[in-house]
């Protein structure tokens, strides 16, 4: 939720991040093409977090907002990290017990 | 334009003593349904991660079919909708009405741009039969049962998220017709930024789409 | 006798009358009661599904009911009772009649939100109720794919709608309780002043919030498999049916804290009053509310063990699952020390209280059994897990809630109960609920599976006696129903504070009017502050 009326950022503000964000779009998009094994997935995903932190910080004016606001936010991001790590922990391990008499 | 304390005295509702707590109330109420999209849209992403790490060559062939240029470009669209639409929340923090209504015009045209680019791509989809189901083929690829996997999810995730956007665009167009008749000032601007964190969401959403679904592997098999 | 003083008075009840006042109500009083007949209704028809199935059962043969239909069956039973029923049961009832009157508030934070989320619920079951009516689904409750997806002929994209929208019910409510309880608090009222029936709700709402949507996006995806042949669980093309088994539980298992938590929160109002104590440990039961929310999201793989999760998750689940129960354990002892060397009076709430203590214990315990992974691998999809969930849900869960029932009927109504028959009925209840599920651990165990009509002869014993449970049980049910309706009408007057109960929701008349307060209550003391009204009796009967 954004602060009460006194704290209105200036269009500057916004037009710094909006060109940041555009920036790394273009980033992203090449590094793509560049072969840089599995590190191209980390870079794809440094990106993304970047920009998401950028819209949510300067747009959504989290760095404006109350604790409890960022507790929520946090606690979302917690919640889909915790759906995707215990999945995967499985997904990953089935390979690595054989099945008895294969 | 409605006066001040007219604003004021209309947008309280019974069950809140102050303005300041409805606005509260409404930012804590919006932030936790996004946290229900984050769970929403969390699931497809589950469900991508889990493929993609099971199958990636053919993922990432399947993803060098979809024009990344294109995706790009839109994506930067996008973008530049969030940007006026937080320059229409702050005049709306400013009590600006003409700009409030210049910058919500310009984010809808920028949705809409974006929603007719996608139509195209879809579009090409088809054309290409990429479209999971009886008539899917894809040319090249090893496993076709994979591939349609990706393409399952390639329009499940941009499809919802489409949706979103067009959800997204009513209630633009409901803020603009609000803005209209002035119903926005400083002191009452919420629904403006509600629907503009609502905005931003999404776009956020397809800050990770476009990398997770245009750019898996862009360089090709290796040999 | 009515007084004419009473009858001037105006109350949320007689404030405005027809058909659309009530259909358009804002108020969360209102809106409590359409939802209580709502869950009414629903509940009676999980209850002609369970009827049918104890009937099925009493012989070993298949005689009633094909296997077809029999699916059908334990199929509708558990989708009605879980999504329509338990779900909303606590928190749309009694949680949105007195969570705003606990905490001083006017109303939820969005009243029209609430007005839809109860919207949603009856378009969600209309959904629900045609695909019944049309033919069934037979797929379990649990939607198992590639059978749900690609193989059953049944009514699946009309059940999986149905719950995808009253899940959205369920969210909204949530989303209505967590902002309320932020925002909406009278002077004073800190967060450790609060009942722990909020606390309770809160952490309820947590879970609905940030589990249900994962429920829905599983349901979409069912859907989008069954209309579009999209495939996603196709193992032909690569799918992992266990994929959705894991997103199905993510929900499902916190799903039964959302059935269980308010019925707890029921629980620390009523052994308090009827103890006239305050609840013992007030801290580690709030605290412990919240860790069972936290908590539960993090052990769903239980749900796996057979499923051909991988060995390493499935222990993982298994040690996490473990911890799970402590706070509620915590929970129990609490309840428990607060009676003692309290005054401890039998009102019908109460009683409704101690069977919800001595069966929530039991299945709680064998809810240990089964985390266990060596153990759960011989009694998994057997009547043992069928009796341990039961146990929770009906013994714990159901009597929570007609233990919440009583206990606030004058507060809603303005009317006693008949006490009387209340005790014979809760007692009913009681040992009806026993006889039938007890048998059914020990068939698990003996190995009897479930969603099985036809079995070996030597389990037919222990059928016939659940069979005749479920009938004691069903008399039970159908008693309050018959004197709750009667006591509208008949009951004994009841005055603002019959239980002599500490809480803001007392401190107004009964029934109350609609802004719940004349003015907003400022709170100075903690809560369950019965040192000042120590020594006086609660008359009873």
């Amino acid at each position: 939720m954004s602060a009460p009326t006194e704290h209105v950022d200036s269009v500057r503000t916004y037009a710094i991040v909006w060109i940041v964000l555009l920036i790394l779009t273009g980033v992203t998009t090449a590094v793509a093409y560049v072969d840089l094994g599995h590190f191209n997935v980390v870079a794809a995903l440094s990106i993304a977090v970047g920009k998401m932190l950028l819209v949510a910080l300067f747009f959504m004016h989290v760095r404006h907002s109350t604790q409890l606001t960022r507790l929520v936010v946090a606690g979302g991001l917690l919640w889909l990290a915790i759906l995707i790590t215990l999945t995967m922990a499985d997904v990953v391990t089935r390979g690595w017990i054989g099945v008895p008499g294969r | 334009m409605a006066s001040h304390a007219h604003a004021e005295t209309l947008a309280v509702q019974e069950q809140f003593d102050t303005a300041a707590q409805q606005k509260d109330a409404s930012g804590l109420g919006m932030w936790i349904f996004l946290i229900t999209e984050i769970m929403f849209f969390g699931g497809l992403f589950l469900v991508y991660i889990v493929y993609r790490s099971k199958y990636p060559d053919v993922f990432g062939a399947a993803s060098r079919t979809l024009n990344a240029t294109i995706g790009a470009i839109n994506t930067a669209v996008l973008l530049c909708s969030s940007f006026t639409m937080v320059l229409a929340v702050r005049a709306g923090q400013l009590g600006r009405r003409k700009a409030i209504i210049v910058f919500l015009i310009l984010t809808l045209i920028l949705g809409l741009a974006f929603l007719g680019v996608k139509a195209y791509e879809w579009n090409e989809k088809f054309q290409e039969h990429h479209i999971p189901g009886p008539s899917f083929h894809m040319e090249g690829a090893a496993e076709q049962g994979h591939a349609q996997l990706f393409f399952s999810l390639y329009f499940a995730m941009t499809g919802l998220h489409a949706l979103h956007m067009v959800i997204g665009a009513g209630l633009l167009s409901f803020l603009l017709w609000q803005a209209w008749r002035g119903k926005f000032s400083a002191a009452y601007y919420t629904p403006i930024d509600m629907i503009g964190l609502y905005w931003h969401f999404v776009d956020i959403i397809w800050i990770y789409l476009f990398p997770l679904l245009y750019l898996i592997d862009r360089h090709g098999p290796k040999p | 006798m009515i007084t004419a003083a009473v009858e001037q008075r105006e109350t949320y009840l007689n404030a405005s009358y027809g058909l659309k006042s009530w259909l358009l109500t804002k108020d969360h009083k209102r809106i409590a009661l359409l939802y209580l007949g709502t869950i009414t209704f629903f509940f009676f028809i999980g209850g002609v599904f369970a009827t049918l199935i104890r009937l099925e059962l009493l012989t070993p043969h298949g005689n009633l009911v094909s296997s077809d239909t029999y699916n059908k069956l334990f199929t509708m039973h558990g989708v009605v009772m879980v999504f329509f029923f338990l779900i909303p049961s606590i928190p749309a009832t009694l949680g949105n009649f007195f969570l705003p009157m606990m905490i001083g508030a006017r109303d939820l934070a969005f009243p029209r939100i609430n007005l839809l989320s109860w919207y949603l619920l009856v378009i969600g079951g209309l959904f629900a109720i045609f695909a019944m009516v049309a033919g069934g689904v037979d797929t379990g409750w649990t939607f198992y794919t590639p059978y749900s997806t690609s193989y059953s002929n049944t009514w699946v994209i009309a059940t999986a709608l149905g719950i995808f929208v009253a899940g959205f019910s369920s969210i909204l409510t949530g989303l209505n309780f967590i902002v309320t309880v932020h925002r909406m608090r009278a002077p004073g009222l800190t967060w450790f002043r609060l009942p722990l029936f909020v606390w309770a709700h809160y952490a309820t709402a947590l879970i609905q919030v940030l589990g249900t949507p994962v429920l829905a996006v599983t349901l979409a995806l069912i859907f989008c498999e069954r209309v579009f042949h999209i495939g996603i669980f196709d193992p032909a093309l690569g799918g992992d049916p266990v994929l959705f088994q894991h997103m199905f539980w993510f929900y499902s298992h916190p799903a039964v804290y959302i059935m269980i938590l308010p019925a707890m929160g029921v629980m620390s109002e009523l052994v308090s009053v009827f103890s006239r104590k305050p609840v013992f440990g007030y801290g580690f039961v709030a605290f412990s509310s919240v860790a069972i929310a936290v908590l539960g999201f993090l052990v769903w793989g239980h749900h796996l063990f057979v499923a051909g999760q991988s060995l390493y998750a499935g222990m993982v689940f298994s040690f996490l699952s473990y911890f799970v129960a402590i706070p509620s354990a915590v929970k129990v002892f609490n309840w428990t020390a607060t009676l003692y060397k309290g005054s401890i009076s039998y009102a019908t709430p109460m009683l409704y209280a101690f069977g919800f203590i001595g069966l929530f214990t039991i299945g709680g315990l064998t809810g240990l059994f089964v985390a266990c992974l060596g153990f759960d691998v011989h009694v998994t999809d057997t009547y043992f897990v069928v009796a341990h969930f039961h146990y929770i849900m009906v013994g714990g869960a159901i009597m929570g809630y007609l233990g919440g029932l009583h206990y606030w009927w004058p507060k809603m109504t303005g009317r006693m109960y008949p006490e009387g028959w209340a005790r014979l009925s809760a007692l009913v209840i009681f040992l009806g609920f026993n006889l039938t599920f007890f048998p059914q651990f020990i068939l698990g165990y003996l190995g009897m599976p479930r969603r099985y009509h036809v079995y070996p002869d030597e389990f037919q014993v222990l059928h016939v006696l659940s069979t005749a449970g479920a009938s004691v049980l069903a008399a039970g049910y159908v008693m309050p129903v018959l004197y709750f309706i009667w006591s509208l009408r008949y009951g004994k007057p009841a005055g603002d504070n019959p239980w002599k109960a500490t809480g803001l929701e007392w401190r107004t008349p009964s029934p109350p009017p609609p802004h719940n307060f004349d003015e907003t209550p400022v709170v100075t003391h903690e809560a369950y502050d019965y040192s000042t009204t120590v020594g006086e009796a609660i008359e009873v009967g």
